[in-house]
């Protein structure tokens, strides 16, 4: 069982798309094998700046025989047909079968195709995989055709077994695989050549290249942390840039510098930001003061001076950033200091929102507006919401946003503060943006609220206005991500919120139906992914009220821990039973029967029991439903259900007796009213 | 180890011969306005065509947007690139870029040298590469790109093309903190000149005339003259009446589309373009480039071979 070793060498692969191409690789080229009729034990990708590797191992030697069997003429059949098929299997004729069959004998022949070795096999799927490698993004190079990322430089492909290591003869674009490669650019350049996987990354290790992203991002989090943790300091953790700088280096050398003191005062999130964006630097955090006052840069080499000449540079450029930063800081603090953030958010007249719905001026205006009426429903002061509504989103003319665009809202917190704006009013200024996506955190102080839920209505309801809904997968104005905000911030925070007004008050040209059913859908896959089914949600969604979203998730809540009971089972069967007979009596008879049964005309036991268990069990439910407690209401109706159940058991509902008959399809109206009280159980499915 | 250059003019000087002693033509620049190295014809034009090619040369460059009055340590209206060009793309041209920082005194057994990715697109252009920014110890020096496609044209075969901005380059490696304190001669010559003496009432001039004093009208009027006549240069009929031969104009027509894309650029300094017409112009600029590559790729130096009228030149608009 040999294993197989592939490299393919570049030039420098983009950090964001090695991981995908490593995992292409493994699929490709591991489904071509299977397909082609090899099997293997496992395999393994790998990938550094300048090559994707992957590593199988038990690969079998050889695809087996196959052998295919083919039925021909009958024998006696004309020589023409006999001939052609020995042409088309390619036997003589003393190869061929004779088989008795029911109508006569026919000719049968075994056609045995050999197995290809491996080497073919894989030359054959390897020069498929690089020629239709899905790269995002690829191109030409020199004079050739080849389609790669980035130049492609060797193609290393080596069969290994007991017997030893030798090279699949293939080429692609002119590159003829060998069992070469090469080490880290600088510190290990020459070619070497390998035996074997264990052998390749040995040697590569010795060549200044680690192999696997995994250790290398090992590497670079203990060393940078334990450097952090000399100082009396710690790493601040970010997964996505130790990530991304594992592959930019083959050979990691963490090095930690400081931060000029002229920047500390710098807030901490623009220190970080700046650090990550431009220079790929990680934070080192104080503990004592939360300030950031080192950075972490990561390079890819090491040398005689220990890196003094590069943090030197590295130092350098962060220094002229930084200026920039605080520059940038120290001008928007200016502006607030003399005007305010009003100040600051003047140009936002000449700013479009949307060619149809005004400047952000205009915008803003409207959400001020929107979050002043929101305030009371969710205990904020009217005044303190307008207020912050109405510099929200002033930061966005700040140099500082102007720059990082992931400050927005944070940045304009640091200003509110600057002006000495309430607490309260500085928090909405950040918080009004949140949630912003399914996992992101939800704001719970009441003026944030009022300002996050005006700002999000203000979108929906304008967008519907002018018709720019979401189709498909396009949903350029991301309005499913601010309706699921509105629905998280309403469920989160228990807001007995009337949507309909609320879109009308935002904007009266929208569609208020057509956008709460666009609330209903999303809440659906909200509600989805927490296990209640959508048939569940839809026959709460029938019930009146359902602009009311904390009002009507908690009917569904209880309606679906409900008909996971027995008694839910039952009592919707029963219902069902109840409905059908009733709908069909109504259809025929063409009249609605909801005109009262009257308990005198009951005749057996059944029938006066389920009188009785009904006048019993309305009151619990009225009660129950007054209180808007849905669990109560629907376990007052479950104790109908053996009632139901008897009375269907023993009485026949359409007799002859007319007066019977009427007076028992009222009974069964009356078990339907009851049951619809909490949802519409017709639309529960099964 | 090589020694340090020790000014700004030793470092440009070393490209030059670094360069030559690989087989590039040291051209000399264009002479015309332009924005960057990209826009002198050895680039733009001759990366059309199956032609070889290769090239180096010092281009000064023009961004009047990033005119500061000469305060800036680092912004200039007014600068230089260096600029290589290799067609075909040679497959060791990483280790040739790499050798010309050694030969400006950056050693790179020392250095943290850095390919990062880096798309390189000019709208203008109608052009688009792959490649990378140079990083060196976290700073760009360069960018490098293999084209892969100019004025809506596959380029085949693809071209190599490095760009160094010359200024920043050399205050890395001379030290200095703010451009106009940097060396332009050697510090030691009789009369020793700082890039500040040479370019700093300059950049004050050009800053005030790029801002505030350039006649929007004017530049208005030039840009639609110089549309209007690339146009009427590229549809003069291929035989010239006076010589019988076949001529047709592909540079002059671009020396005006190097003029509209310059004209634009000082209306964008002006302030004078609203974020809708932008995109308008630039497209405009395309239109003339476009027109300029689909002219150079009939002539001689665009790989046209005369008595074969069914060469292929058109645009393969693949992107």
């Amino acid at each position: 069982m040999p294993d197989l070793l592939i490299e393919l060498f570049s030039e420098e692969i983009p950090a964001r798309m090695q991981a995908r191409a490593a995992e292409d690789l493994k699929r490709l080229v591991t489904d071509g094998l299977v397909e082609a009729g090899l099997t293997y034990a496992s395999a393994g990708a790998f990938r550094t700046p300048r090559r994707l590797a992957l590593s199988v191992e038990g690969l079998s030697a050889a695809s087996r025989d196959t052998v295919e069997e083919r039925k021909g003429p009958r024998v006696g059949a004309p020589e023409k047909a006999l001939e052609g098929f020995l042409r088309s299997t390619g036997l003589t004729l003393e190869q061929l079968e004779i088989r008795d069959e029911k109508k006569g004998q026919s000719y049968f022949a075994q056609i045995t195709h050999k197995g290809r070795p491996a080497e073919a096999i894989v030359a054959e799927v390897l020069s498929r995989t690089i020629r239709d490698f899905p790269w995002p993004k690829s191109m030409r190079w020199g004079a050739g055709e080849l389609r790669w990322v980035r130049p492609l430089h060797s193609i290393l492909c080596l069969l290994t077994d007991e017997e030893g290591a030798r090279v699949v003869p293939m080429e692609v674009g002119g590159i003829n695989a060998s069992d070469t490669t090469r080490g880290h650019r600088f510190m290990g350049p020459d070619e070497f050549s390998v035996t074997s996987f264990e052998d390749y990354e040995a040697k590569l290790k010795r060549a200044c290249v680690l192999l696997r992203a995994e250790e290398r991002a090992e590497a670079i989090w203990s060393e940078a942390s334990s450097q952090a943790f000399a100082q009396g300091l710690e790493l601040v953790e970010d997964r996505g840039l130790l990530d991304e700088v594992a592959g930019l280096v083959e050979w990691p050398v963490v090095l930690m510098g400081e931060i000029g003191a002229d920047f500390l005062d710098l807030p901490p999130e623009v220190l970080q930001t700046s650090m990550k964006e431009h220079q790929k630097f990680f934070s080192v955090r104080d503990p004592r003061t939360g300030k950031i006052t080192r950075f972490v840069t990561v390079a890819n080499i090491e040398t005689r001076d220990h890196g003094a000449t590069i943090l030197a540079g590295n130092g350098k450029v962060l220094a002229a950033r930084l200026s920039d930063a605080k520059f940038f800081w120290e001008n928007d603090l200016r502006i607030v200091r003399e005007g305010g953030l009003e100040a600051m958010g003047e140009g936002l007249s000449n700013v479009t929102f949307h060619n149809r719905l005004g400047s952000q001026a205009d915008r803003i205006e409207r959400i001020a507006a929107l979050a002043r009426e929101i305030a009371p429903q969710v205990s904020a002061e009217a005044d303190d919401a307008e207020r912050a509504a109405r510099v929200a989103k002033a930061d966005l003319r700040s140099e500082m946003v102007g720059e990082f665009p992931e400050l927005q809202g944070l940045m304009g917190r640091y200003y509110a503060e600057a002006q000495e704006l309430k607490p309260e009013v500085a928090a909405a200024v950040q918080e009004h943006y949140q949630p912003l996506g399914p996992s992101d955190a939800v704001p719970a102080a009441p003026v944030s609220v009022a300002v996050a839920l005006a700002d999000k209505l203000d979108t929906l309801a304008g967008f519907w206005a002018i018709d720019e809904k979401p189709t498909g997968s396009k949903d350029p104005f991301a309005l499913r991500r601010a309706a699921l905000g509105v629905i998280r911030l309403i469920l989160s925070n228990g807001l007995r919120l009337k949507l309909s007004e609320l879109f009308a008050k935002a904007d009266d040209r929208a569609d208020a139906d057509d956008l709460l059913a666009f609330f209903h859908d999303r809440l659906k896959v909200h509600l989805r992914a927490e296990g209640i089914p959508h048939d569940v949600i839809d026959a709460c969604i029938a019930m009146p009220g359902n602009d009311d979203l904390a009002l009507l998730v908690a009917r569904a809540e209880a309606l679906s821990a409900f008909l996971k009971t027995e008694d839910g089972e039952n009592l919707t069967q029963g219902f069902k039973r109840a409905n059908n007979i009733l709908t069909q009596a109504e259809e025929k008879d063409g009249v609605e029967y909801s005109f009262g049964a009257d308990a005198k005309f009951a005749e057996g036991a059944e029938e006066k029991a389920l009188f009785a268990a009904l006048d019993g069990a309305q009151p619990k439910i009225d009660d129950a439903m007054s209180r808007e407690d849905f669990g109560a209401a629907m376990a007052a109706m479950a104790s109908l259900r053996a009632p139901i159940d008897a009375f269907f058991e023993a009485v026949q509902v359409n007799t002859d007796n007319q007066v019977l008959r009427r007076n028992r399809l009222n009974l069964l109206s009356r078990i339907r009213t009851t049951c619809l009280m909490v949802a519409d159980l017709s639309k529960i499915e099964g | 180890m090589t020694d340090a250059p020790r000014s700004f003019q030793e470092i440009i000087l070393r490209l030059q011969s670094y360069w030559a002693s690989k087989g590039c033509a040291v051209l000399q620049p264009y002479d015309m306005e332009v924005g960057a190295g990209t826009f002198h014809p050895a680039t733009t034009l001759r990366a059309l065509g199956d032609r070889a090619w290769a090239a180096a040369y010092v281009q000064p460059s023009r961004r009047p947007t990033d005119g500061r009055y000469g305060e800036n340590p680092n912004r200039l209206q007014h600068y230089y690139q260096y600029q290589v060009i290799i067609k075909p793309s040679p497959s060791d041209l990483q280790d040739l870029y790499l050798g010309s920082l050694r030969a400006i005194g950056i050693d790179t057994a020392l250095h943290d040298i850095r390919f990062v990715e880096d798309d390189w697109e000019s709208p203008t252009l109608g052009a688009w590469g792959l490649g990378w920014e140079v990083w060196c110890d976290g700073m760009e020096v360069s960018q490098f790109t293999y084209f892969q496609q100019v004025g809506g044209h596959d380029c085949k075969p693809v071209s190599g093309e490095l760009t160094y901005g010359l200024e920043r380059l050399a205050m890395y490696v001379l030290g200095v903190d703010h451009v106009m304190d940097m060396p332009f001669n050697d510090p030691d010559a009789p009369i020793a000149l700082k890039y500040g003496d040479v370019f700093r009432q300059t950049e004050e001039e050009y800053s005030r005339h790029n801002f505030d004093t350039a006649t929007a009208e004017m530049l208005l009027r030039h840009f639609e003259d110089a549309e209007a006549e690339c146009a009427k240069i590229l549809s003069a009929p291929a035989e010239d009446p006076r010589t019988g031969k076949r001529i047709v104009m592909a540079h002059p027509a671009y020396d005006q589309a190097i003029k509209a894309s310059h004209l634009f650029n000082l209306l964008d300094a002006r302030g004078v373009i609203s974020v809708t017409e932008r995109q308008a112009y630039i497209g405009r600029v395309r239109a003339l480039a476009k027109a300029c590559a689909d002219a150079f790729v009939t002539t001689e130096a665009g790989g046209f071979v005369p008595g074969n009228a069914n060469a292929d030149t058109s645009a393969d608009a693949t992107a």
